[in-house]
């Protein structure tokens, strides 16, 4: 069995709560005690009907507001696959946290209401979803019923649809017209529906194919921490914990550490204590080296004959997240994986309209959920990938070394 | 080609996020319950840093209303791991700091554990606790970082979280705050006995099916001890019970049940139809925000 984590971006509106009740409710993953806890809340608000929005709006002042402020995480898994959802909310700081939460997907479901079709929000979410390289899309083309279930109606929206897509570069859109109020063609497909040919939105979910969210061919490994026991038998044991977080590591590969350009060779790799011949992406492994040379938390242990690019001028999408606006020549700490580095925005060269694509140069002023393109220059060099090539040596996070907050989102280009 | 099963991927995300509190913080601690889900974390804890030393203690806040099982459990096992363990004692806070002890049938010492915690933070200078929740537990926790900042209060603020993207944790904090961190965070309570399964984890035989003299309340089977008042009329029998949850023995409910082995544990939760909080935490069911405001108060 494994695991897909997946987004879920859409307003209340386009019964984006109820979709996810569904999903939950349908997979068996809401016990009794938390319905009954909903009914008594549905009861206290006196409104009528089971609102499953409740079951992700776990803070007192979402629930009394009626709004969702922060992300939440939802599990369910079926016998084929576990499922990790991240649901953002629709209205407040919308961009800052669907980038939070797509940063971690690998899909994204793409709600659309049939009465209103593709919408600005629509793009935005598209627009969010291409940014952060999800690979796969899954346009769910809502409340069917309220439509009488029309085909036209679906393939209209498929076509406008398919202009974004072809616009963003997005590969891999699937499109499926569903009911998440009565479930057609979520668990099940649905009767009302025989014009659909494709499969149920679980279906598709839990037979997605993702081998291609890893890159297998860039190895790269930062090291987060030193294993050192200095005790008598160990004495010279010196392992380097870390991540692998793309390609792949043998026993007796010619590494070079980075930034610094040190060389040797892999000793033994250990996996929970086993020795093994050979690790891959995402597992956490401790190396240990033919050679005593320097290394520390920080730095990132490559092959000799794939090298990622060791620079200290990073051009970067960057989503803005803080309250306080981003000026050309602020000072922010950048951290890359394990590695952090004092850094200066250089240049802002222009700032994205996430709703129409339009690029503003030279904007007067970046604020909370805006997204630029801005050249950063870093005090040490780094070691990166481009984002699209390789996520995790591609992505950073900018501090504000005052109030200790993460204020940015990096995405190198 | 090399598919990851998802137990693994939700180990190494975990092994992650420990060596990631290892490498960033001065003096971090382990918070040790004695329940699965700590248990779990001392696993991940060996595989993460062996053959090192844990680069911290396990810290346990024990309430003195602890089942002696669980105690004895957390003896043997940090004798076999040859790890330091430090003890707060929350009857000590009680009389150092002249507490008010609650009273009432099930007089619960969790609120009260707080205080002890935040004490032994203070006095070892902890940066940050490394803790076992689960954000399938509870709503409240379902919307907490896996770096979660605390003032120096211990307080949780949910509107001022930072937000957390990728696989980068933002440890930074000022002198006085620390931060918590949930390395299982994106485990469910299935995903927590698969584990113990696959690993072959010893737990307290309290998790196990045993005959136990317990009083009926509200539905729920708490056990008999000298920490809860018995009245009259109340109605003690003895049952066969296992344990979903370890807390105090106060506040943990019971559950009937004839599973001895952990497959068959492992049965029963796969057909059951209550959380695992709803069905044995008596504290949880006070309000419907009773764990965002034990966190907004400095609880783990």
């Amino acid at each position: 069995m494994d695991l897909l984590r997946l987004i879920t971006a859409g307003s209340v509106d386009d019964g984006k709560s109820t979709l996810i009740g569904r999903l939950l409710y349908d997979s068996k993953s809401i016990m009794i005690d938390q319905l009954e806890a909903i009914e008594k809340q549905t009861k206290n608000k006196e409104n009528g009907a089971i609102d499953l929005a409740l079951l992700t709006d776990g803070l007192r002042a979402e629930r009394e507001q009626g709004i969702t402020i922060d992300i939440a995480y939802k599990y369910f898994s079926t016998p084929k696959r576990k499922f990790i959802l991240a649901d953002a909310p629709g209205h407040i700081q919308y961009t800052r946290n669907m980038v939070t939460g797509a940063s971690n997907s690998d899909l994204a479901i793409i709600l659309i209401d049939a009465r209103k079709g593709v919408i600005e929000q629509t793009k935005r979410h598209s627009i969010i979803a291409s940014m952060l390289g999800i690979k796969h899309i899954v346009v769910a083309i809502n409340k069917m019923d309220l439509v009488d279930f029309s085909q036209d109606v679906f393939t209209n929206i498929l076509l406008d649809y398919t202009k974004t897509a072809t616009e963003l570069g997005l590969k891999n859109v699937i499109y499926i017209p569903i009911s998440a109020l009565l479930g057609d063609n979520i668990v099940d497909k649905s009767v009302l529906m025989p014009w659909y040919d494709g499969e149920s939105l679980l279906h598709i979910l839990e037979n997605v194919k993702l081998h291609d969210e890893v890159n297998w061919s860039d190895a790269r490994f930062p090291v987060q921490y030193v294993i050192r026991p200095q005790t008598l038998a160990l004495h010279d044991y010196r392992g380097y914990a870390g991540k692998i977080t793309s390609g792949s590591y043998k026993v007796g590969d010619k590494i070079i550490v980075l930034p610094a350009g040190l060389e040797s060779t892999i000793k033994t790799i250990e996996i929970s204590g086993q020795q093994v011949d050979e690790a891959f992406a995402s597992q956490s492994v401790t190396l240990q080296l033919n050679d005593d040379i320097d290394i520390s938390r920080g730095d990132i242990i490559v092959k000799e004959d794939n090298q990622p690019k060791v620079t200290q001028e990073l051009e970067v999408l960057l989503c803005w997240m803080d309250a306080k606006p981003l000026k050309e020549g602020n000072k922010y700490l950048l951290q890359i994986n394990s590695r952090a580095v004092k850094s200066v925005v250089k240049n802002i060269e222009y700032k994205l309209d996430v709703n129409t694509l339009e690029k503003l140069s030279s904007p007067e002023k970046v604020g909370l959920n805006d997204v630029i393109k801005a050249t950063l220059r870093t005090a040490v060099p780094v070691a990166i990938d481009s984002y699209l090539v390789n996520k995790s040596t591609g992505s950073g996070i900018l501090i504000d070394e005052t109030s200790n907050s993460t204020v940015g989102a990096c995405m190198i280009q | 080609m090399h598919t990851i099963e998802y137990l693994d991927q939700l180990e190494s995300e975990a092994i992650h996020i420990m060596r990631e509190v290892a490498g960033q913080f001065e003096k971090p601690a382990l918070l040790f319950s004695g329940g699965k889900d700590s248990i779990t974390l001392v696993r991940l804890a060996e595989k993460a840093f062996r053959p090192g030393k844990f680069p911290f203690p396990l810290v346990h806040i024990d309430t003195g209303h602890n089942f002696p099982e669980a105690i004895e459990y957390r003896d043997r096992l940090v004798n076999q791991l040859c790890e330091k363990l430090i003890v707060g004692s929350v009857e000590e806070t009680i009389r150092e700091k002249g507490l008010t002890v609650p009273v009432g049938k099930f007089a619960s010492r969790n609120a009260l554990q707080t205080f002890t915690l935040l004490d032994i933070i203070e006095k070892h200078g902890f940066d940050a606790c490394i803790g076992g929740a689960r954000r399938d537990e509870e709503k409240a926790r379902a919307k907490e970082r896996i770096f979660s900042v605390r003032n120096e209060f211990g307080q949780w603020d949910p509107k001022l979280q930072r937000p957390e993207l990728w696989n980068i944790y933002n440890g930074r904090i000022h002198k006085g705050e620390n931060v918590r961190a949930f390395p299982i965070s994106n485990w469910t309570e299935l995903d927590v006995w698969n584990y113990i399964r696959k690993e072959k984890i010893d737990l307290p035989s309290i998790y196990f099916s045993h005959e136990r003299l317990c009083l009926s309340y509200q539905e729920q089977l708490v056990s008999v001890s000298p920490f809860i008042t018995i009245d009259e009329d109340d109605e003690i029998a003895m049952k066969r019970v296992r344990y979903r949850t370890v807390g105090d023995m106060t506040c943990t409910a019971a559950v009937e049940s004839n599973a001895t082995t952990i497959d068959e544990i492992i049965n029963e939760i796969i057909a059951t139809k209550t959380s695992e909080r709803g069905e044995t935490r008596i504290d949880d069911k006070v309000s419907e925000a009773a764990m965002e405001d034990r966190k907004k108060n400095g609880y783990f």
